[in-house]
């Protein structure tokens, strides 16, 4: 029943970004689209319009889309001010033209950050969270066949709470949702996700410090408390984890100096 | 890293900083609204307890510098965190920005800080250096005498009969100018509303916060900043209503008041 209140097709304008390349000034285009099935994906509709695009010699719309379905964490369209836009816990693939009413003009713009370049249009380079990751979001392990699955006991709320944070997708929404381009929650959870469990102890200080340094050091802001992010993450990942990163990271810094000097040598031999 | 650098060159660090630093002055100007309010006692209360306080010497020193150490680092981490939010959100704003779940509180945190720092400034002129309203300064007006000993735990600490400086008659002078007055209403409005966001944000901040207790605790700083706007609004509001009167001139001949 509910597919008969949907009207049968839609029409709504794209008011989308165009930005021929880094560094280049850029501009909104309108592209009307025409008798589209509210069943269709957001991506749907670039695919529709760049069809169009493409027909008529132009350039089609630039946008970074991978999986589709919600876990790769790649397409990452700001629309109507929101990244994913409108509704929460999806990401832009999981957006459906239905969420919008007849005639809507939608503005479609990249994820802005200034760690964020725009590479072309509305696909922007998101290397530097890839640089946080390598930094420490990590674990040090035996490589070779698999390990006993019961070798390391984990209790069930810790197991819980490490796959919460370990669903981020590091899409960067909530940089883009941040009104200091804060890459905390992303930092939380990735530092949170292995902290959490005990593969993740031997590196735990190690982890919290250079994330941070790391993310301190590729230019974004700092929390201002305000949680826009876990409201834009489309896997609903809790700011806790930010209170969390934040305990962390001072308990880190301070067991860092407090640790005895190494000797030095490597002993005898 | 050394904590005492990284505190001041990390992120983390400077949001550690200015949570510290603002507990700190939440507990001054909660102390500070307790003991004024001794204002609507016998005049012998808010005048002993001054006279107490200024008595301290080098303690009332050592807090003095402490608050202002706290006022700058707050001040200080405030303006590096901006300044580096603004370089990190980059150079094409957003066209359509809209607030998820921001609170009305923290969207405006710079706003009602400068606001209270220009507060700060003139009540410190005010009641304290006497630049501002120099007629009614505490030093301009007749002395009081103490019909009774003023006590703090117990311990007798101004005599009865001690002549002490009138801060009652200073305050009541001052609030009878309405611009004052109301600048000073507006002032700390805007402080609870700074308080609003800033307190429940330390928690965050120290990581002494989840969703199992978050509600609790944005109900308990809600009512702390109500409780401390109308513990505020009750000085100069009793003023301009008339509830509270200078003493005469003769401050001394006004026993039993």
């Amino acid at each position: 029943m509910v597919a008969l209140a949907t009207p049968r097709t839609l029409s709504v304008t794209l008011r989308v970004w165009r930005q021929a390349g880094p560094g280049q000034p850029g501009k909104f285009v309108d592209y009307p689209a025409k008798d589209l099935s509210p069943n269709m994906s957001f991506l749907e509709l670039l695919d529709v319009v760049n069809d169009g695009l493409t027909l008529q010699g132009g350039e089609p719309i630039a946008f970074a889309h991978d999986c589709r379905e919600g876990i790769c964490g790649t397409c990452s369209c700001t629309i109507n001010g929101k990244p994913h836009g409108p509704g929460q816990g999806i990401a832009t693939c999981q957006l459906y033209l239905r969420t919008f009413r007849d005639g809507d003009v939608i503005v479609v713009e990249p994820f802005r950050a200034r760690a964020f370049p725009v590479v072309k249009d509305l696909v922007t380079d998101r290397t530097a969270f890839d640089r946080i990751q390598q930094a420490g979001g990590f674990i040090t392990a035996r490589a070779g066949s698999a390990p006993e699955a019961n070798a390391l006991p984990v209790p069930k709320g810790d197991a819980d709470l490490a796959m919460d944070a370990a669903q981020c997708i590091g899409c960067g929404a909530c940089v883009a949702a941040c009104k200091n381009a804060s890459a905390m929650l992303f930092v939380a959870a990735k530092v949170s996700h292995l902290g959490l469990l005990p593969q993740g102890q031997a590196e735990r200080d190690r982890r919290v410090l250079a994330m941070v340094a790391t993310m301190d050091s590729l230019g974004f802001g700092g929390c201002s408390n305000q949680y826009e992010c876990s409201a834009a993450c489309p896997k609903l990942i809790s700011h806790d984890f930010i209170a969390r990163l934040n305990r962390d990271y001072l308990t880190a810094s301070l067991r860092a100096t407090f640790q005895p000097e190494p000797a030095g040598g490597g002993g005898a031999g | 890293m050394q904590p005492v650098v990284s505190l001041f060159t990390s992120s983390i660090g400077r949001k550690f900083l200015m949570a510290a630093t603002g507990l700190v002055l939440i507990l001054f100007v909660i102390g500070h609204l307790v003991g004024n309010l001794q204002i609507f006692e016998h005049p012998d209360k808010i005048n002993g307890y001054a006279h107490f306080l200024q008595s301290l010497g080098p303690a009332l020193w050592v807090a003095r510098i402490v608050l202002l150490g706290c006022v700058i680092i707050h001040v200080w981490a405030a303006t590096v965190l901006t300044l580096e939010s603004r370089r990190a959100r980059g150079g094409e704003p957003y066209a359509v920005k809209t607030w998820l779940q921001a609170t009305f509180a923290s969207r405006y945190m710079r706003w009602t800080g400068y606001v209270v720092l220009a507060f700060i400034c003139y009540h410190l002129a005010q009641f304290t250096l006497g630049v501002a309203q120099t007629g009614t300064f505490k030093a301009n007006l007749p002395p009081y005498t103490m019909q009774a000993d003023y006590r703090v735990l117990g311990f007798t600490v101004v005599r009865a009969g001690a002549v002490v400086q009138d801060v009652r008659s200073m305050v009541v002078l001052g609030f009878q100018n309405v611009v004052v007055a109301v600048f000073y209403l507006i002032a700390v409005g805007l402080l609870s509303l700074h308080l609003l966001h800033g307190a429940d944000s330390l928690f965050q901040t120290f990581g002494w916060r989840n969703a199992r207790w978050s509600r609790a605790l944005r109900a308990v700083v809600t009512a702390g900043c109500a409780a401390y706007f109308l513990g505020n609004l009750a000085i100069p509001g009793a003023v301009l209503a008339g509830v509270l009167q200078p003493l005469a001139p003769a401050a001394t001949q006004v026993v039993g008041h």
